[in-house]
């Protein structure tokens, strides 16, 4: 029986570039600020990391294959180091293979580091993605905000509301990103924008309009990670270690998007993935539990399904909570408190490191202006693909022990 | 008995009112103003003459059995491949048996009634199964000019064969002549044309009346016993004129749907004639004849059994769904005669693998998938493990033809990011009432009348174009049935 991963693994630095349109920076020197970060917090040098993870997406535009560019542009010590893709759950899928590794006690000390360098395709927006030789004989040419809107009809036929009421609650979730991230020195938007000029946007992909989407940034985040033992061996104390509590990951079966069975107004793998978490953290009520939650916003809709799937809104009751202001920064579950991807921004590859690595300046009380009271869980929420056939990864950190 | 056993016509829904283009151009080419009037028939960007054809076809096979089809024939001047068979595809997207006869006619206006004349004659030589004959066209013409406003788009499709004949064959004449009143090389966009009064004086009044006397006197058919005389003609009043010379009554002269539809090149005669079999009764004779570079003459008497045969959509059902075009830019466009600009995402245009497209030929062309032997469940694509999460059973499947089914939207966004030569590009959930269901395009849609719910019908077209590799590419979408009830 599986024992879980909960406090086997501590965070023993972390580092994150400013997210933003990074014309200064290509994903090299991206990847070397967030690392020279992460080092400088963990106090280690770069010969003392057993084994590495690099999580980026596109291809197209990035840096290209394999698991070299990090390597040779972070002058690792001729250790393993490993690419790994999975659309934008990338960077779950990199902090995870450093975290099982450790726990696996296949190394030490380990990093996982996430880049996108996205801003060189010459327009807004998401590159193409090159999705292999059927699917473009057959698939509709899919943009991000196209498919997820389609969350949106689904949501208004299944609980009767109007598209009004879903755009004012869309709006409130995108106001409040934007006020935390006005908050938050490395965050790609950092201004407050209200709901009037949300709603007045431009339309991109009915009934999603700009403020509906998040940010398409450049940036890298980091991880390094070891075990507790460790950790205090390097001088850290024990009660002041970040430890993971839960990784957890759920892929679609192709069931969503060919079997008439799903109404297509919640994602089945965010549920799958939150439960087997809060099993593995030992969270029995994540409403109550709960200190703060970063999500996958790549957009509003997004988000609000996110919060009934992760459990902690009823089913058809996000917008009441939205509303209510229970996501807000001052509410009783925090959420995007760092601009979340619509504000930080969303360099791919990095994102769900980023989501940690907020956590984690939470948890260790260094978060600045939008430093939460005494935060005791923080979840993250990475969801890579379309609502039809995706990638959730989720993980719950907290103080060790 | 030998004859026409069923019939079919599509005529796209949209409608450029011509008045548009006419004013957009008259500043510099006052000929245009003649053809103010009325509108035509004008392909969507997804729609080409093998699209229209499928249509046509689906039509004339609709309640009909599909396996038994031994031929297909299709005729245009403007088939999608020069090499590549046009005639195949179309099988392919009706899903026909591979064992068939595929052949295209192409080369001149007569390449419509040529694939009635090669259906007729593959029967008669006594081959196995019905045939199919179909003519589809879609020609570009250019701006300013009096073609881009006379021409139309449409097709027309019909099955052959000898048992429950609808309208016996009675024979026919063909004459050959190089009479050239435009002509288009091989390698040219565009047409080039002739003097109309010479065309008219020379060509309708002098050598099609000839022709129709030869088959006339040929088939010893009376021309005073024509109910139905079929001529395309450019000008309105053309064919009654040429019915007078033959000695045809002038009322007999169908209807040459100008107006409405434009000249549909070699799919014309068989897009009026498809029109006249709606009207026709039983033992009714029928001239038809197709004009280009010489005339193909044929004749046909109805039969009883011609009211037993299901009303079809048709060219009746084809003016019915309708909407208008306004828009003289779009249709520009449409038509690749303005060059817009279509931003940097339009770049993207994965290769074609040919392999992949052959070994999923089935469902790519016929949109055919698979039905679990196990649990019954249609999934699209087919897969050797079930989608069915309570069954999953591994094995073949066997294949399951969507294009018929009933189907709704279950999910829908209009995207403007995305790059289409329409935007905003609407695609959706689409899932059939039976059970299977795949995120598509949707086509033929009004903007901001698509709803969560709505019916659909699934329609063979453009999937896109690929000018690097100069390859089109098709796949089925789906399209609202307007006036439907929503569930």
């Amino acid at each position: 029986m599986a024992s879980g991963i909960k406090d086997k693994v501590v965070i023993l630095g972390m580092g994150c570039t400013r997210f933003g349109e990074r014309w200064d920076a290509g994903a090299e020197e991206l990847m070397v600020e967030a690392f020279d970060e992460a080092l400088g917090d963990a106090g280690i040098g770069r010969k003392e990391i057993g084994a590495a993870w690099l999580g980026s997406c596109m291809d197209e535009v990035n840096i290209g294959k394999s698991a070299l560019p990090a390597s040779i542009a972070l002058r690792l010590d001729n250790i393993p180091v490993t690419r790994v893709e999975n659309y934008c759950a990338t960077g779950t899928e990199a902090f995870r293979g450093a975290v099982y590794a450790v726990a696996a006690g296949a190394c030490d000390i380990a990093l996982a580091i996430g880049v996108e360098k996205l801003k060189d395709t010459g327009y807004g927006g998401l590159p193409g993605l090159d999705i292999g030789t059927m699917p473009p004989l057959w698939w509709p040419n899919l943009s991000a905000p196209g498919v997820f809107a389609q969350v949106a009809s689904a949501y208004m036929k299944k609980f009767n509301v109007s598209r009004d009421e879903l755009k004012r609650a869309l709006a409130e979730i995108s106001a409040k990103s934007h006020v935390n991230g006005a908050k938050n020195p490395k965050a790609h938007l950092q201004k407050a924008v209200s709901c009037d000029a949300i709603l007045a946007a431009p339309m991109i992909a009915e009934p999603l309009g700009l403020f509906d989407c998040c940010g398409v940034s450049d940036g890298a985040a980091c991880a390094i990670v070891t075990t507790p033992e460790i950790a205090q061996s390097l001088g850290k104390k024990a009660d002041e270690l970040v430890a993971i509590k839960a990784l957890q990951l759920s892929l679609s079966n192709g069931a969503e998007g060919g079997y008439n069975a799903w109404d297509g107004a919640y994602i089945p793998t965010t549920r799958k993935a939150s439960s087997r978490a809060y099993a593995e953290a030992g969270i029995r009520d994540p409403r109550k539990e709960l200190s703060m939650i970063e999500v996958h916003d790549c957009f509003s809709i997004t988000e609000l399904v996110t919060m009934e799937d992760l459990g902690i809104s009823a089913e058809g009751g996000a917008i009441r909570d939205i509303m209510d202001g229970f996501y807000n920064a001052d509410g009783k579950i925090p959420c995007q408190i760092d601009g979340g991807l619509k504000c930080f921004g969303h360099p791919i590859g990095a994102s769900g490191i980023r989501m940690v690595y907020e956590m984690y300046l939470q948890l260790s009380g260094r978060a600045g202006a939008r430093q939460l009271p005494a935060p005791v869980y923080g979840l993250t929420h990475n969801l890579g693909g379309f609502p039809h056939q995706n990638v959730v990864g989720i993980s719950v950190v907290g103080r060790y022990r | 008995m030998l004859g026409i056993t069923s019939f079919g016509a599509y005529i796209p829904r949209l409608r450029l009112v011509r008045a548009v283009g006419a004013q957009a151009n008259a500043w510099f080419n006052s000929a245009v103003l003649a053809q103010s009037s009325g509108e035509r028939a004008m392909a969507n960007w997804d729609e080409d003459a093998l699209t229209m054809a499928v249509e046509a076809a689906r039509d004339a096979l609709s309640g009909r059995a599909r396996d038994d089809i031994g031929a297909v024939f299709f005729g245009s001047t403007t088939h999608p491949f020069a090499d590549r068979q046009n005639a195949g595809l179309l099988a392919g997207a009706l899903d026909l048996p591979e064992a068939i006869v595929a052949s295209d006619l192409a080369g001149s206006q007569k390449a419509g009634t040529g694939t009635l004349l090669a259906a007729l004659n593959h029967a008669a030589a006594g081959h196995r199964g019905e045939s199919l004959a179909v003519a589809g066209e879609h020609r570009r013409a250019r701006a300013g000019s009096v073609q881009e406003l006379l021409y139309g788009d449409a097709a027309a499709a019909f099955s052959i064969g000898r048992d429950q004949v609808i309208a016996e064959f009675l024979g026919s004449h063909s004459t050959s002549v190089d009479f050239v009143d435009h002509y288009r090389r091989a390698d040219s966009d565009f047409e080039y044309h002739w003097e109309e009064r010479w065309i008219r004086d020379e060509g309708y009044m002098k050598l099609v009346p000839a022709s129709i006397a030869a088959a006339l006197a040929k088939l010893e058919i009376d021309g005073a016993s024509v109910d139905h005389f079929i001529l395309p003609e450019n000008t309105a009043k053309l064919a009654a004129a040429v019915a007078k010379r033959c000695g045809i009554a002038e009322s007999s002269a169908r209807d040459g749907l100008l107006g409405n539809v434009g000249l549909t090149g070699a799919a014309h005669p068989l897009l009026l004639l498809a029109h006249a079999l709606e009207d026709a009764r039983p033992g009714q004779t029928l001239i038809v004849v197709g004009f280009g570079q010489g005339c193909d003459v044929l004749a046909f008497r109805t039969t009883e059994a011609l009211d037993r045969l299901a009303r079809r959509h048709a060219v009746s059902g084809s003016l019915a769904r309708r909407k208008e075009e306004r828009n003289y830019q779009k249709f520009m466009a449409f038509n690749e005669v303005l060059v817009m600009e279509k931003g940097l995402r339009a770049e993207s245009n994965p290769q074609t693998a040919l392999t992949t497209q052959y070994r999923h030929r089935r469902m790519l062309l016929g949109l055919v998938g698979g039905r679990c032997t196990q649990c019954g469940t249609p999934q699209l694509p087919p897969a050797d493990v079930c989608v069915n999460p309570a069954c999953q059973h591994t094995g073949p499947m066997s294949p399951y033809r969507f294009a018929d089914e009933p189907a709704r939207i279950k999910t829908w966004s209009a995207d403007n990011l995305t790059f289409t030569p329409d935007p905003p590009a609407h695609y959706g959930m689409v899932e059939f009432e039976r059970g299977g269901r795949f995120m598509a395009d949707i086509t033929d849609y009004d903007v901001g009348a698509v709803s969560v719910g709505q019916a659909v019908r699934m329609v063979f077209r453009v999937r896109g174009r690929d000018p690097v590799r100069g390859i089109t590419r098709y796949f089925w979408k789906a399209a609202p049935v307007y006036g439907a009830k929503e569930a």
